[in-house]
């Protein structure tokens, strides 16, 4: 399964069902980020429920330091 | 000298300036951060009267930046009642028929010693004009003694020349007060009779003091006698032209309105409370650093009012005859006292407002 | 801020108007972002040192590789976080973040910032005031970064921001107020709170702010970059407590206003 995560093309060997198990798969906590999938926002509520499909594009966005 | 710049005064159009201001010209100015003598104008203007609260509340400001939160009090002293002059408005005028009396150094030093207990350390001397019965010496010889005890004397004497006021300065004398009475000529020539018809001379007499390294120079207008805005704009002026030429010298302004006088004179006009308040507030507006003087003159609720507002000077307690601290009021009062409070009185009142009453303002200690 | 002046004799003193913003009241008026500071712990620290109740943080792509521990030295239960949309070069990618930024911090306030000069980082009115309309109605509390515009300033305030955040000068520049002028005015204009934000460096200038008459200041820079932040960040919290004691107690500056409830003239009736 191909998808280009936060701009770069990831490759997986088997599947990655909904954006959950994505963000399991790559250790970034549900709390407090956001997810944009396909240019749409991801509801928080949404991410256990959100399908992934092949060629996704998927924006993984989070707090960091600013003013 | 001021005399030059007095003459070349366009009155007519002083007068119209003042007259013809508006509202919007009053609301400009007070928008301004700093007001100047030229603003003085449209400050003192029948158009500003409805402004009054704004300019009381920035007279207040600008005095208590100045000066902080004090009123200076000082007590007259009066050690003659001879006058050689027929002034027109004046209780000691020559010609009226009233007992006349100058007291003598001790009963002078008696008077002191009452105002002494009473608190006062600045002390303003007053005696008509007669150089026979009060010559310069005697007033040197009154200083001398009396400055070791008070740190501030004032004269309000007659004009006298430089050499005069070093005489009196070298004997203990720190400040004098001369009022021009009125800057209109014409009017001034009807009021006046005997030396102190010499408009220009009387004029002269602030620069001639402050030549002599007097630290205080006191101005005033008698208001009543001519269209007072006027006089208060001119009045202005010549504090101003003193500041800037007398640099070392500290000026203060009076603006005492005509009282009822043996004699009875009739002023030409009737200053109310609000326009004398306005004036107060309009002189610290456009002079932040002037002393503003209000004395006994003045009815209570006014001074109590005008007290914090841009008010720096009061007398307190007054008695206008020779005599009237220590002895019984037999000779001729000056004027009719209005606020009858004594210093202590006076002083609880400044108090209570949150001021300071200050008695001292120096020693002398550090002067001479 | 108003305050309201009490006479009391002949003497004044101010009360301040409370810091509300969106029904939130807050205590310090002192809010810190939370970039370029030195280690996440220099920035707890900080954070901690300056009373603040309100920080800000940016948004950015999660790096997979390296997770970025600052977010973790936050308390999120301590401070309101208040992302900012710092990056956005236009409206669409303001509103892009301010949507995606409501979903991670599951709050409604977003601080909007379209900075489409990187050099000065000055923000863009018309993309800003384009931004926050929509925003507004999509139900965020809107606090607009901007030039001290005061139109500008009511034109945001007319469409429902919860407030006002004009710079004293550009991000970063430590240069301190050097709007006062227009401060002054949207200052006297605002009916929501005025924020100062960008360019104050030092804490006199958070001072300044507070006694022009600002709700409050946001500073980051001035506290992350000092040798020592959490040191400067106390120094930030006193300045700010300074200026509002200053305020309450009545200063010479204030006394120029006549009150209407005692006149200062009414012995002259």
């Amino acid at each position: 399964m191909k998808l280009i995560i936060n701009g770069d093309e990831q490759i997986f060997d088997h599947p990655v069902a909904t954006i959950a198990q994505l963000l399991e798969q790559l250790a970034v906590p549900v709390a407090r980020t956001a997810i944009e999938l396909n240019g749409a926002v991801v509801e928080q509520h949404q991410i256990e429920t959100t399908a992934l499909q092949d060629a996704d594009h998927i924006e993984i966005v989070s707090f960091v330091g600013g003013g | 000298m001021f005399e030059n710049q007095l003459n070349a005064v366009d009155v007519k159009r002083l007068q119209h300036d003042i007259q013809t201001a508006s509202a919007a010209d009053v609301e400009r100015i007070l928008h301004k951060q700093h007001c100047t003598l030229s603003d003085f104008p449209v400050l003192i203007s029948p158009a500003a009267a409805e402004f009054i609260e704004t300019m009381a509340a920035r007279s207040r400001q600008i005095t208590a930046l100045r000066f902080g939160k004090i009123v200076r009090l000082y007590a007259p002293l009066y050690i003659s009642n001879e006058c050689v002059n027929a002034c027109a408005y004046c209780g000691f005028n020559t010609h009226n028929p009233t007992p006349r009396t100058t007291l003598s150094h001790d009963e002078i030093l008696a008077e002191a010693d009452v105002l002494h207990q009473q608190g006062f350390r600045h002390l303003l001397l007053v005696s008509g004009e007669h150089r026979t019965h009060v010559p310069v010496e005697f007033i040197a010889d009154i200083a001398h003694s009396l400055r070791d005890t008070f740190a501030s004397l004032s004269i309000e004497v007659y004009p006298m020349e430089t050499s005069e006021y070093q005489l009196l300065a070298d004997n203990g004398i720190t400040s004098i007060a001369v009022y021009q009475e009125t800057y209109n000529r014409r009017r001034y020539a009807e009021l006046h009779q005997g030396p102190k018809a010499d408009f220009n001379y009387r004029l002269a007499t602030p620069e001639r003091a402050a030549s002599a390294g007097l630290r205080e120079i006191g101005i005033g207008a008698l208001l009543g006698l001519s269209d007072h805005r006027l006089e208060l704009a001119l009045l202005a002026q010549h504090a101003g032209y003193l500041m800037k030429t007398y640099w070392k010298a500290s000026i203060s302004v009076s603006f005492p309105r005509i009282r009822e006088a043996a004699g009875n004179f009739h002023p030409s006009e009737t200053i109310t409370d609000r326009e004398l308040a306005q004036a107060v507030f309009a002189l610290r507006m456009v002079l932040p650093d002037a002393e503003l003087v209000l004395s006994t003159r003045e009815n209570q609720t006014f001074r109590d009012g005008m007290a914090g507002l841009g008010i720096t000077r009061m007398s307190a307690g007054s008695r206008t005859n020779p005599g009237g601290y220590s002895k019984s009021d037999n000779a001729l009062e000056q004027f009719a006292i209005d606020d009858q409070r004594s210093a202590s009185e006076v002083a609880s009142m400044l108090t209570q407002k949150g001021l300071e009453p200050v008695w001292k303002d120096f020693d002398r200690f550090f002067l001479s | 801020m108003q305050t309201t002046l009490k006479s009391f004799h002949s003497l004044e003193v101010a009360e301040l108007k409370e810091l509300v913003i969106a029904g939130r009241k807050f205590t310090s008026r002192l809010f810190v972002g939370t970039g370029k500071y030195p280690s996440p712990d220099i920035l707890r620290q900080s954070l901690a040192a300056s009373g603040t109740e309100m920080v800000t943080v940016a948004l950015r792509r999660v790096s997979l590789t390296e997770p970025d521990p600052t977010i973790a030295a936050i308390d999120f239960d301590k401070y309101l976080v208040m992302p900012n949309t710092s990056g956005a070069k236009d409206a669409e990618e303001a509103l892009r973040l301010a949507r995606l930024a409501r979903t991670a911090s599951g709050l409604d306030w977003i601080k909007l910032e379209v900075t489409p000069d990187p050099v000065y980082l000055l923000p863009d009115p018309a993309e800003t005031l384009k931004a926050a309309e929509v925003l507004v109605k999509e139900g965020f509390i809107v606090l607009p970064y901007i030039h001290a515009d005061p139109t500008l300033a009511r034109r945001l305030e007319d469409i429902g921001c919860a407030a006002i955040m004009p710079l004293g000068s550009p991000i970063g520049s430590a240069r301190g107020i050097k709007t006062e002028e227009f401060l002054r005015i949207i200052i006297e204009q605002a009916s929501i709170p005025v924020v100062i934000d960008a360019g104050i460096g030092m804490p006199s200038h958070a001072a300044q702010a507070i006694e022009l008459g600002a709700d409050a200041v946001l500073v980051n820079t001035a506290i992350a970059v000092a040798v020592d932040p959490v040191l400067m960040a106390e120094a930030f919290c006193l300045a700010v407590q300074a200026a509002e004691k200053a305020l309450l107690s009545g200063p010479i500056e204030q006394q120029t206003r006549a009150t209407a409830s005692s006149p200062l003239t009414e012995f002259l009736e």
